[in-house]
């Protein structure tokens, strides 16, 4: 290929582009195209990341009043008779009404939280600046993604507001309870309707999202930047949007089959001769199996979904902190491949005690074990990586280590839930709820939380404070264990779970344990507010950020805070190493090596 | 203006690279024929692909899982019709590949290529002509959707095949308007629409063949 | 900073791991004859899984400790064998903990699941329904009468929807609102529901099933010592789902003889 000089860029030493730049689309002007309806990835992660938090904080309150309602029964909870008086009159929660928050708080955390922020919203921002590209492969795609799950959002909290109010079938929607209609009970009507429309609709917005993630990261790598130079984090967001292509691709026909159940009279899930309201349902010969089947599919990928980018997250932070390079890079994307492959066989292990062929148990428990393996490796690679290193202790650095400890934590008790024969006697019990709250509420928040304040100075141009994260970190970290760990305890006892009260005499003795729980997370969710105050005050306060304040080496550092509207102004960066190089003699007396430096001289 | 290959490169270097343009694949360079560079689009198109395949399998499998679970699946006959939408669909994709190849030669058979691009997108519409046909014939024999699971399902993967071809025909729609405007073939998208619409022929038969299998 | 997380860490490990070791909150007693093996596994599960939570956190904990206030350049020392003696340690530790609780683990889960009810078993239906368990014996014929949805009544007691009018088996079927059964006898329950999926789970026995709505699930087991147990709904099934239970009352064989006979006289 020839370049005639005349293509050739300008005499300005910044500006080289040494061949007419296809950008993607020129600088945005006017309010709406810069910040509501705006192709740049940039404002599309912040969109997502904005979003995730709005959820997350009604999940959080609707947790607030779940645990209100079960360490407290008999307590007039303010307000509560505003949002629903038929729900919650005088304040206290009908059994229904409890099931409906249970419902909404499971579907936005995971849905809208934790789909959104460590993957959506990190993901969106980072993956291109981080492999070396203007924007995403299909700037219109993302665009619509965004917009489509904040549609999928509004139609959601529009269950809030019908009738009946949202659904009591929690965020897995069984069948025939999610399927046959009002019949079924209270809160089964309108409000399922809105939940499955909105679901489906999350999982188009969803696939569009992860298409874009493949195209990017397939098609759009800078010059030197080969997949093994990729920083963990993009390699995280890679395998985790390869997850959501497969994953939500069998979620969407799910929904649509169940929204047909409900409204055009199938019966894919619904078997004959049920009696709902003393009426016997119309429907015959479907399969509630199949739904257990079709949705677990998805379903436990996408708890991988969940928790891998925050694995990368934490991998591309620690070692900036430790100033070292991680141990075994290649074990660590290996084993994330692993993970992301093995997410595909487990489905079963939450159906062990399904009324399914006993005999599966044993089929799924194998890979279901076996995927502790690469799990084990990860979190021993991010552990020994600390071995004999001076770390630096900034807020950043010990949500990665508080990441670590209740990864292990919530692994932990994945080994007792991967074993039929003590399912047996765990499933559906508290033990369940401590175990994925560990490993998703806890750990994926934790890399994001992580992520944030490593992040922060990069998207906006400013210092979150330090003071106010590690106060977040300490009361954090402390917090969730009272919160989670006696959940485990709980378990063992046999309490059950997804129940709005404890009457009976087995359990009204645990009592006193919920209202610990309880306390400790009403304190725990207010520790949160630091986090929410540090976010807003330090966004137009905080202390002005350099480039490369954490003299960290991947490429996003190697530009401006914020990064110009096509991420490196007009240069194409090229890569010379990979994002491992720390603790390496540097230019100017520094040790580390920037991924665009120079190559060492040979 | 005039700055010499040299300089640039030099420039390049002292910012820490080769001085060389990137491997980005979606540039347009002067001399690129159709035939040459992978387009971005066409990787969209490949992942796609991926999704809507893990989609029907997925709704495959449920066929399959509901069929043995209960004793009420009615087989019926397969509307006649679907077998000449079938060879609509499939010379729909023949025609496709003339208009590649008539576009690949030049600006000669530009007209050419354009036109058999506009009858594939007529033989697609008329494909979903034909689909509509087919429920009505079902619909005539008292056939719907809640009837009975076997229907349920026909009305089911015909609906979501025939929303993928529609969006191929909106994409085929607009990538001739493009070339209709740009009246040159160095326009982008055209070998990942194709690679769409052979995709959706492909598809199609896999569910001719697997609802004459099932029904 | 590392040193305070290292001491928190350690004291939260340490706390956690006592609580467990205590038997603070615990199963209640085992009373079924497959029980043991669970239990057991349990406790493999809990050393094993044990260890591996003290080593990870103390490790974690003990390397933070350490990499607070050193001094610089301590990059020459690294973690003993690099990544590689990590990756074989993961696999050879893990992998053996894994083998070896799924060889023995699949026996206990066997017992329960793949053997087949032992043959003169005492058989009860059982019917979940929102939100009430309801349980049938066959009576003195010996069998049970067939279902009809559609004749369903739980105004008249007619919860099964028997038709004890067209139906000689269905006559004498005993239909109660607790399962009672007789102390070391084989019970084979069979398990349906009548609306939505509801699921069996006595703590006592180590056991729990779903009801799956359109099958028929078998569940059996062999209950060694007397008392009332409870059986409550895992499956979230309604509003109701939190008060749906109901009683295992395990007598003696002569209790449960004048127990039965007393049914069968109404």
């Amino acid at each position: 290929m020839n370049y005639s000089p005349t293509q050739l860029g300008s005499d300005s030493m910044h500006e080289v582009s040494t061949h007419p730049v296809a950008h993607q689309h020129t600088a945005p002007t006017g309010f709406i195209r810069k910040y509501v309806f705006s192709l740049d990835h940039k404002v599309i992660g912040k969109q997502y990341y904005g979003l995730a938090l709005v959820s997350v904080f009604i999940g959080m309150v609707l947790s607030w009043l779940l645990r209100i309602h079960l360490a407290y029964p008999d307590y007039h909870i303010p307000f509560l008779s505003k949002l629903s008086a038929a729900g919650a009159p005088g304040g206290v929660m009908t059994p229904e009404y409890y099931l409906s928050l249970l419902t909404m708080h499971g579907t936005l955390m995971v849905f809208f939280v934790l789909t959104n922020a460590p993957f959506a919203a990190f993901g969106n921002y980072f993956l291109p600046i981080q492999i070396g590209a203007e924007d995403m492969a299909f700037p219109r795609f993302n665009m619509m993604s965004f917009w489509t799950t904040f549609a999928a959002f509004v139609v959601m909290m529009a269950s809030f507001f019908v009738a009946d109010g949202p659904p009591i079938s929690g965020w897995t929607a069984y069948a025939p309870l999610s399927a046959v209609g009002r019949d079924a009970g209270p809160g089964l009507a309108l409000g399922q309707d809105l939940w499955a429309i909105s679901i489906a609709i999350f999982c188009i917005a969803s696939l569009l999202g992860a298409l874009n993630f493949i195209a990017t990261t397939l098609d759009l790598r800078a010059r030197g930047m080969s997949l093994m130079r990729m920083p963990y984090s993009t390699w995280a967001w890679f395998v985790t949007s390869v997850i959501a292509l497969l994953a939500f691709a069998v979620l969407l026909p799910a929904c649509v089959l169940l929204i047909l159940d409900r409204v055009a009279g199938t019966s894919f899930f619904i078997p004959a001769g049920l009696v709902l309201s003393d009426r016997l349902q119309p429907h015959s010969g479907g399969s509630p199996l199949l739904w257990q089947h079709l949705f677990w599919f998805f379903g436990h990928p996408e708890v991988y979904i969940a928790i891998l980018p925050s694995i990368g997250i934490v991998a591309t932070i620690l070692p900036v902190f430790t100033r070292r390079p991680l141990l075994g890079p290649k074990a660590l994307i290996g084993s994330m491949v692993a993970i992301g492959f093995l997410s595909y066989m487990v489905w079963g292990h939450h159906m062990f005690v399904s009324g399914m062929n006993p005999f599966s148990a044993n089929i799924f428990s194998i890979p279901t074990l076996i995927i502790t393996i690469p799990a084990t490796i990860m979190t021993l690679l991010l552990t020994a990586s600390l071995y004999g290193a001076k770390m630096r202790f900034d807020t950043p650095a010990l949500f990665c280590l508080g990441f670590i400890s209740v990864f292990i934590s919530g692994g932990i008790s994945g080994f007792y839930l991967a074993q039929p024969s003590l399912d047996t006697y765990l499933h559906a019990t508290y033990f369940v709820v401590a175990h994925f709250h560990f490993v998703m509420a806890v750990a994926s928040l934790f890399g994001v939380f992580a992520g944030t304040y490593f992040w922060f100075p990069k998207m906006f141009g400013r210092m979150m404070s330090e003071s106010l994260g590690r106060w977040h970190f300490w009361l954090t970290f402390l917090g969730v264990y009272c919160v989670f760990m006696p959940m485990h305890y709980l378990g063992l006892v046999g309490n059950v779970r997804r129940y709005s009260a404890f009457v009976d005499d087995y359990l009204a003795p645990l009592l006193p344990v919920h209202r610990f729980i309880t306390i400790a997370a009403l304190l725990t969710g207010a520790a949160q507010l630091i986090f929410l105050w540090n976010l807003i005050w330090s966004r137009f306060r905080g202390p002005v950020a350099s480039e490369n304040p954490w003299e960290a080496t991947s490429l996003e550092w190697s530009t401006t805070s914020p990064p110009p509207f096509d991420n490196f102004g007009g240069k194409h960066p090229v890569v010379n190493h990979g994002p491992n190089e720390l603790g390496v003699d540097g230019p100017d007396g520094t040790d580390f090596l920037m991924q665009t430096a120079a190559p060492k001289s040979s | 203006m005039g700055v010499g290959v040299q300089d640039a490169i030099h420039a390049g270097q002292k910012l820490g690279g080769s001085g060389l343009p990137p491997i980005t694949r979606n540039t347009r360079l002067p001399n690129v024929t159709l035939s040459e560079r992978p387009e971005r689009s066409e990787t969209g198109v490949w992942i796609g692909i991926f999704a809507i395949v893990m989609t029907f399998a997925a709704l495959t499998s449920a066929m399959i899982v509901r069929e043995g679970v209960a004793l009420d699946w009615q087989h019926f006959q397969l509307p006649k019709i679907l077998y000449l939408d079938t060879l609509i669909l499939c010379f729909s994709s023949w025609t496709m590949e003339n208009a590649l190849a008539k576009l690949k030669e030049g600006e000669s058979r530009f007209s050419e290529g354009m036109t058999w691009l506009c009858i594939t997108l007529g033989l697609g519409g008329i494909f979903v002509v034909g689909q509509v046909i087919a429920w009505r014939v079902l619909a005539w024999q008292g056939l719907f959707l809640a009837t009975n699971p076997s229907s349920s399902f026909f009305y089911v993967f015909t609906a979501a095949h025939a929303l993928h071809l529609i969006g191929g025909i909106l994409g085929l729609g607009y990538l001739i308007y493009k070339l209709n405007r740009a009246r040159s073939a160095r326009t982008t998208g055209i070998r990942a629409t194709s690679l769409y619409w052979h995709f959706m022929d492909g598809l199609w038969v896999y569910l001719i063949v697997l609802l004459l299998a099932r029904m | 900073m590392g040193k305070v997380f290292a001491v928190l860490v350690t004291l939260i490990t340490l706390v956690s791991i006592a609580f467990f070791v205590m038997h603070t909150w615990w199963l209640p007693p085992n009373i079924s004859t497959t029980g043991k093996a669970v239990d057991h596994q349990l406790e493999e599960t809990l050393i094993g899984t044990g260890v591996l939570f003290l080593a990870g956190q103390l490790m974690l904990g003990c390397f933070a400790w350490m990499a607070s206030g050193k001094a610089k350049d301590a990059r020459a020392k690294r973690f003993p064998g690099g990544a590689t003696s990590i990756v074989v340690a993961a696999i050879v530790v893990v992998g053996i903990e894994i083998f070896t609780l799924t060889f023995v683990g699949s026996k206990a889960w066997g017992a329960i699941y793949l053997t087949p009810a032992e043959p003169g078993s005492l058989r009860v239906d059982v019917q979940a329904e929102q939100f009430a368990f309801y349980f049938r014996y066959p009576g003195p014929d010996g069998q049970f009468g067939g279902l009809h949805p559609d004749k369903i009544d739980d105004g008249s007691g007619n919860y099964f929807g028997l038709d004890p009018a067209n139906d000689v088996a269905a006559r004498d079927d005993i239909v109660v609102g607790s399962l009672v059964v007789p102390v070391d006898r084989p019970i084979a329950l069979s398990l349906h529901s009548k609306d939505v999926g509801h699921s069996f789970y006595v703590r006592e026995l180590r056991m729990q099933v779903d009801f799956v709505p359109g099958l028929n699930i078998p569940l059996h087991f062999t209950a060694t010592q007397a008392g009332k147990y409870e059986i409550v709904c895992t499956q979230l099934c309604g509003l109701g789902h939190y008060n749906m239970k109901a009683y295992l009352e395990v007598m003696s064989e002569p209790d449960y003889e004048q127990w039965l006979k007393t049914q069968a006289g109404q």
